[in-house]
């Protein structure tokens, strides 16, 4: 059996993808179904005075109407917050707000129907009457003395504020430097956005009191156990959770929302299945936002290029509650990415993280960590600028040699390996930078606004360890499970606690347990997203499937391994120690003697029908290992683009990227470029078109796909990409992490290429046509 | 996602469309259905009625210069012998699928400022042929758009046709636009019509979308450009014209402010009098 | 009032009771189970709803199913036969076009439809061809290749 880990093996979930056979949660029809629509608040910051459901309930179909003071009457209480750091002012969020709104789209009250249409209609005769309160909407405005108030006991609208690095090394730092750069840069709100709307279905089982709930979730077990512990208090044995086939989330799908509340309380209430399937409208107003920081950076910098210094001060924009992991995300996600690849002392950090009347904000494909990217990677360029240096210059000056990893930063994290001067030759060579420069001169003495725009970033991925990720906030550990069933004819079902949205699992994690145990891809199912089927898990976010989920298939199968060995030395009459596993074809034999195997299916019947096993060794053969990481991964990357800008209009043309990243090893390298292509756009949309923007009232301007402009297939030529690998230590399989690096790296790139060609030191995301063009009036 | 209720009436023909109106006050037509049915989808709009009239055949035709109300944008980009700027603009509309099902007539009769057609149909001199049943009547298309959503169509009429003139040979037209990046909609879009006669501008139609209440004709670049030669500088100077001209009063949104908007108008005026020049003189 | 609407769809006959509002891919998805048409967007924007009308692809959430009283249409459960894949469908599976699945069908359908137009798209017109499909996994970069790949395959 040839090995598959390192090969393009083709997605085992693909055809019915294809088909149009998916199991997407709004597809799913029960019978007795019946449909909820949520009023939701058209104020920014209100108070509730009255509801008044009459008209509705008079409406035929309509089955129940429920408001906020219903559900906590009826024993839900408030979405928790899975991460907390020192000092967090946590406010309480309910499913249904039961007396005050704080942002455009917050639940009032549930209408529950014999079809989504009456629902529908039943929302325009719910009555409403709210006092309106002032609003706030901007995060550093909201801190200012003065400014409404979100949540009456929370002074100045801080959450919190959290700091990293040393306060002292970089004010020398700054002292040091011969020129200090300072900017302001707004790192803009961004509308997650994946194309499947969240939906939620449950069916209440009376008679065994029993509740199934399918969401769109990357997380199905953490959302059992919020459910149970905290919301919905129905016991964990009695709550079944099924993520199932879920089309996309980019961290939008790792939350517990509201409607995972109300949807299975209101099943339970009427006894009967309940669908809720966002509309787009409503996902603009409800789904968790991403980014939104004001920050004020100075870098210091010596003639040669060398960076002295870093200060940050950020802003970072909660939104009206904190969600999930809100305060993950602009704390060590951010702050602690905020050395780049580069090896700077004198690094410090401080964040205010505050609440407006706005949509919470949490974490979007690469969560904190493109924030930090693009500050770095701006920061950088404009230094450069002032020094009449090369920026492609000044980052290699100040790259962490290869020679020091594992390298410890000032700023928390350890990077396991990395290559970084490896990496940006090898873009530079791919991207025939020479030559792309040389093409540049020529077409800018041709009046052409041709800029080339470079960006190197890290990522830090593969939570836990459970014992850091818990020390610094998270209340739940960031491990993850495996098991793998074997039956008696040697198939296997191979569970797992990750979940795939789109990343592949079903084809990489069998990758990974075939080659650990010798049998074809063919034969293992890969069984996800089920709290019903998987024994336990955490999930998929930040990367971390691949490091953490692959390496407990990698334990299991270990275990697997080991025990048909025994079972091997038994029916062969041999030393246990003499009998190996030959896991390049699934068979177990005396050293030396491969020709008297027993193969993969004598010894997994054997467990079978159980008469020839080792004395005291248990029948059956399913194997379950949790992995626990002891470090982190830090997955890097150097792209460069090039783009020319209409000096008429201000529009942006991008005319080539390319890329190359360092996600160590690779399990698929079909599956791994098709994330980073992906990863790269959805950075791209970042850079030039996506923006969420809110009124002085806090209207969502942007609030359909008519005004939220995103990447569509016209955006972009071929992007080029290439490779290195410098494998992670801290996993068996040696891989980093792929799912959000091409997002990180790309908006910086695309931003520096701009300003190249405008020659110019800085403009705000996004890059409209407009922004440009007044940029060169 | 979910249009509240109405009736529907389908007509067979231009005077059944034309009774069921009369029969039905506050009933709506449903041609394509690219306007009206996504504001019926967010309920920013609600209807009593709607009268199908995308299976009238005579409806559906492309004769000469007779564009029947309820072409699609596919047809009328895919139509031969029709000016250039309309079959232009037509295979810009939305996108494919949208062009696939989208009417001209019910584009037109929506009148979105931001639309591509009624700015080019105004450079075209286009005229609308519409029915009140038993009575007809033709409307340049100076007066059929008259304000923000709003053309000439009376209650109870309905747009039959809309009528443009074969290009001879001397004349050319293009449109040329910036588009909004969400929604592919015109923050600025420019049509422009020229004929030349031995050389020399004797014609010239100019007209704007997406920066005002609705679709905004260009006197003054129009007359600039007549008895020039079409060369780059004439275009050039032309085209300038129109940033004076516009009205104080521009739309403007987070995409595009009024006064990026109306230097654009200059830009995309500057484009499509030279792509219509370049048409002109082959 | 209800209307009674009769149309094909992937080959089947239907005949249903509907109201005047229903929309098509509610029709599609709702009444008759065809839930491999899915809905990205209240817009009109994203194309996950894209199927076959009468031989074009159409949005189906902007289609009113009493529009189609008549019509012929194929979604993406037409497209395979039971044991092979359609040409596209093979393509998106050799090219990785595919990540999360969910503007898939939707994304075939309108490439299937571009194919019929243009046998041999350039990369700018499938880019172009497919610009009223949004995908926020793949980057499209993938789905254009597949669709060169069926380009070939039709050829």
């Amino acid at each position: 059996m040839a090995k598959t880990v390192g090969t393009s093996v083709k997605r085992v979930e693909d055809p019915r993808f294809l088909r149009g056979q998916g199991t997407y949660t709004a597809n799913l029809q029960l019978p007795g179904m019946t449909h909820l629509a949520v009023k939701r608040s058209p104020h920014a910051h209100a108070i509730i005075k009255r509801i008044d459901a009459t008209r509705a309930l008079a409406l035929p179909g309509v089955l129940g109407v429920f408001t906020g003071k219903d559900l906590i009457e009826g024993g839900c209480g408030p979405l928790p917050v899975g991460w907390s750091v020192p000092n967090q002012k946590t406010p309480e969020r309910h499913a249904l707000m039961p007396d005050r709104v704080r942002h455009v789209g917050d639940g009032v009250a549930a209408v529950v129907a014999e079809s989504s249409y009456i629902a529908r209609d039943a929302l325009d005769l719910i009555d409403v009457e709210y006092e309106t309160l002032p609003v706030v909407t901007d995060a550093r405005k909201a801190a200012a003395p003065g400014a409404p108030l979100v949540h009456q006991a929370i002074a100045n609208n801080i959450s919190y504020e959290w700091e990293l690095g040393d306060k002292q090394a970089c004010a020398d730092g700054l002292a040091e430097a011969h020129i200090v750069v300072e900017q302001e840069l707004i790192n803009s709100r961004l509308v997650p956005n994946a194309i499947e709307p969240r939906a939620c279905v449950a069916q209440w089982n009376a008679p065994d009191d029993q509740m199934t709930i399918w969401t769109t979730s990357q997380n199905p077990h953490p959302i059992r156990v919020l459910l149970s512990a905290f919301t919905l208090k129905i016991p964990e044995h009695k709550l079944r959770v099924i993520a199932p086939d879920v089309g996309g989330g980019f961290g939008s799908k790792i939350f517990h929302y509201p409607e995972e509340v109300i949807v299975p309380w209101v099943s339970r209430k009427i006894n009967r299945p309940v669908k809720w399937v966002s509309t787009r409208s409503e996902a603009f107003i409800t789904d968790s936002h991403g980014r939104d920081h004001v920050t004020v950076a100075k870098m210091g910098f010596k003639r040669d290029g060398t960076i002295t210094a870093l200060q940050v001060t950020t802003w970072a924009n909660q939104g009206a509650y904190l969600s999930t992991f809100a305060s993950l995300i602009p704390t060590i996600l951010y702050l602690g990415c905020i050395s780049g690849m580069y090896k700077v002392k004198g690094i410090f950090g401080h964040v205010f993280a505050t609440f407006t009347n706005t949509v919470p904000v949490d974490a979007v494909r690469g969560a904190g960590r493109p924030e930090a990217a693009y500050l770095v990677e701006r920061m950088i360029d404009i230094g450069a600028r002032r020094l009449k240096k090369d920026p492609w210059e000044v980052r290699h000056k100040n790259f962490i040699p290869a020679s020091e990893f594992p390298y410890q930063t000032p700023v928390a994290f350890n990077y396991d390996s990395g290559d970084y001067h490896a990496i940006c030759d090898k873009v530079a060579t791919l991207a025939d930078l020479k030559g792309m420069r040389e093409r540049q001169a020529e077409a800018r003495k041709a009046g052409r606004l041709v800029g080339i725009g470079f960006s190197t970033a890290i990522e830090i991925s593969g939570y836990g360890p459970s014992k850091v990720v818990t020390s610094i906030g998270s209340a739940l550990g960031m491990w993850e499970s495996a098991a793998l069933r074997v039956y008696p004819t040697g198939k296997v079902t191979l569970f797992t606690g990750s979940h795939s949205h789109g990343q592949g699992h079903e084809t990489t994690f069998a990758q990974i347990a075939a080659d650990e145990l010798g049998i074809a891809v063919s034969d293992i199912e890969v069984v996800h997203g089920d709290t019903g089927r998987v024994q336990q898990g955490v999930g998929t976010f930040g990367s971390r499937s691949g490091t953490v989920g692959g390496t407990a298939v990698v334990k299991a199968a270990a275990k697997v391994r080991e025990k048909m060995r025994r079972i091997a030395a038994h029916q062969l009459e041999a030393a246990e120690e003499d009998v190996v596993f030959d896991q390049s074809n699934g068979t177990a034999y005396v050293k030396g003697s491969p020709d008297k195997a027993k193969t993969f299916f004598d010894m997994a019947f054997s467990t079978f029908t159980a008469n020839h096993l080792p004395a005291g060794m248990e029948p059956g053969l399913e194997e379950q290992a949790f992995f626990d990481p002891t470090g982190l991964t830090a997955p890097n990357s150097a792209h460069i683009a090039q783009v020319e800008v209409d000096p008429a209009t201000g529009e942006v043309q991008i005319q080539r990227y390319v890329a190359v990243d360092d996600v160590g090893n690779v399990i698929n390298p079909m599956i791994v470029e098709g994330q980073l292509l992906g990863g790269i756009v959805h950075g791209v949309g970042q850079a030039l078109l996506e923006c969420a923007r809110y009124d002085s009232n806090g209207q969502l301007l942007s609030g359909s796909m008519m005004d939220y402009a995103m990447p569509r297939s016209n955006l972009m030529p071929m992007i080029e990409t290439g490779r290195t690998v410098t494998p992670a230590p801290s996993n068996p399989l040696g891989v980093k992490g792929a799912g959000e690096m091409g997002t990180i790296a790309s908006t910086p790139a695309i931003c520096n290429a701009v300003m190249d060609a405008l020659q110019i030191d800085h403009l705000d995301m996004p890059l409209t046509a407009e922004r440009i063009w007044q940029a060169m009036q | 996602m979910y249009p509240s209720s109405f009736e529907y009436y389908r007509a067979e023909s231009v005077r059944e469309a034309a009774k069921l109106l009369k029969q039905h006050p506050g009933a709506k037509l449903l041609a394509g259905g690219h306007s009206i049915i996504p504001l019926l989808k967010l309920r920013q709009t609600e209807v009593s009625a709607l009268i199908d009239i995308g299976r009238i055949a005579d409806l559906r035709a492309i004769n000469g210069g007779m564009i029947g109300a309820c072409c699609t944008y596919a047809q009328v980009a895919a139509a031969g012998g029709l000016p250039a700027a309309l079959t232009e603009a037509a295979s810009h509309v939305g996108d494919p699928a949208v062009r696939a099902r989208g009417t001209i007539g019910g584009g037109v009769a929506h009148a979105d400022p931001a639309s591509d057609l009624p700015t080019v149909l105004l450079a075209l001199n286009a005229k609308f042929h519409i029915s009140k049943g038993r009575t007809a009547r033709v409307v340049p298309a100076i007066k059929f758009f008259t304000g923000l959503y709003e053309t000439a169509l009376k209650e109870g009429e309905l747009l039959v046709a809309i009528e443009v003139d074969a290009e001879a040979r001397g004349t050319g037209s293009a449109y040329a636009k910036l588009e909004n990046p969400a929604s592919r909609y015109a923050m600025v879009g420019a049509a422009a019509s020229v004929t030349i006669v031995n050389g020399v501008c004797t014609d010239a139609s100019v007209a704007v979308g997406g920066l005002t209440t609705h679709a905004w004709r260009s006197k003054r670049v129009a007359g600039a450009l007549l008895e020039t030669t079409l060369d780059a500088d004439s275009i050039s100077k032309a085209s300038k014209r129109i940033v004076k001209e516009l009205p104080d009063d521009l739309l403007g949104d987070m995409h595009a402010s009024a006064d990026y908007r109306r230097a654009m108008s200059q830009v995309f005026v500057e484009r499509a009098v030279t792509a219509a020049a370049a048409r002109a003189k082959k | 009032m209800t209307h009674t609407i009769s149309l094909t769809v992937n080959g089947k006959a239907h005949c249903s009771v509907v109201e005047p509002r229903l929309l098509l891919v509610h029709y599609l998805r709702d009444v008759l189970g065809l839930t491999g048409t899915n809905i990205g967007c209240d817009t009109s924007q994203c194309g996950s709803c894209t199927v076959h009308l009468d031989g074009e692809a159409v949005k189906a959430c902007t289609v009113l199913a009493v529009q189609a009283d008549g019509a012929t249409i194929k979604t993406i459960e037409g497209m395979a036969s039971p044991t092979s894949l359609h040409p596209l469908q093979e393509a998106f599976r050799e090219e990785h076009g595919l990540q999360c699945g969910y503007c898939t069908p939707g994304m075939i359908m309108a490439a299937d439809a571009l194919l019929r137009h243009n046998h041999k798209p350039s990369e700018a017109q499938i880019r172009q061809g497919l610009e009223g499909n949004m995908c926020r996994c793949t980057g499209y970069q993938n789905i254009v290749k597949a669709v060169q790949n069926a380009a070939l395959k039709m050829a």
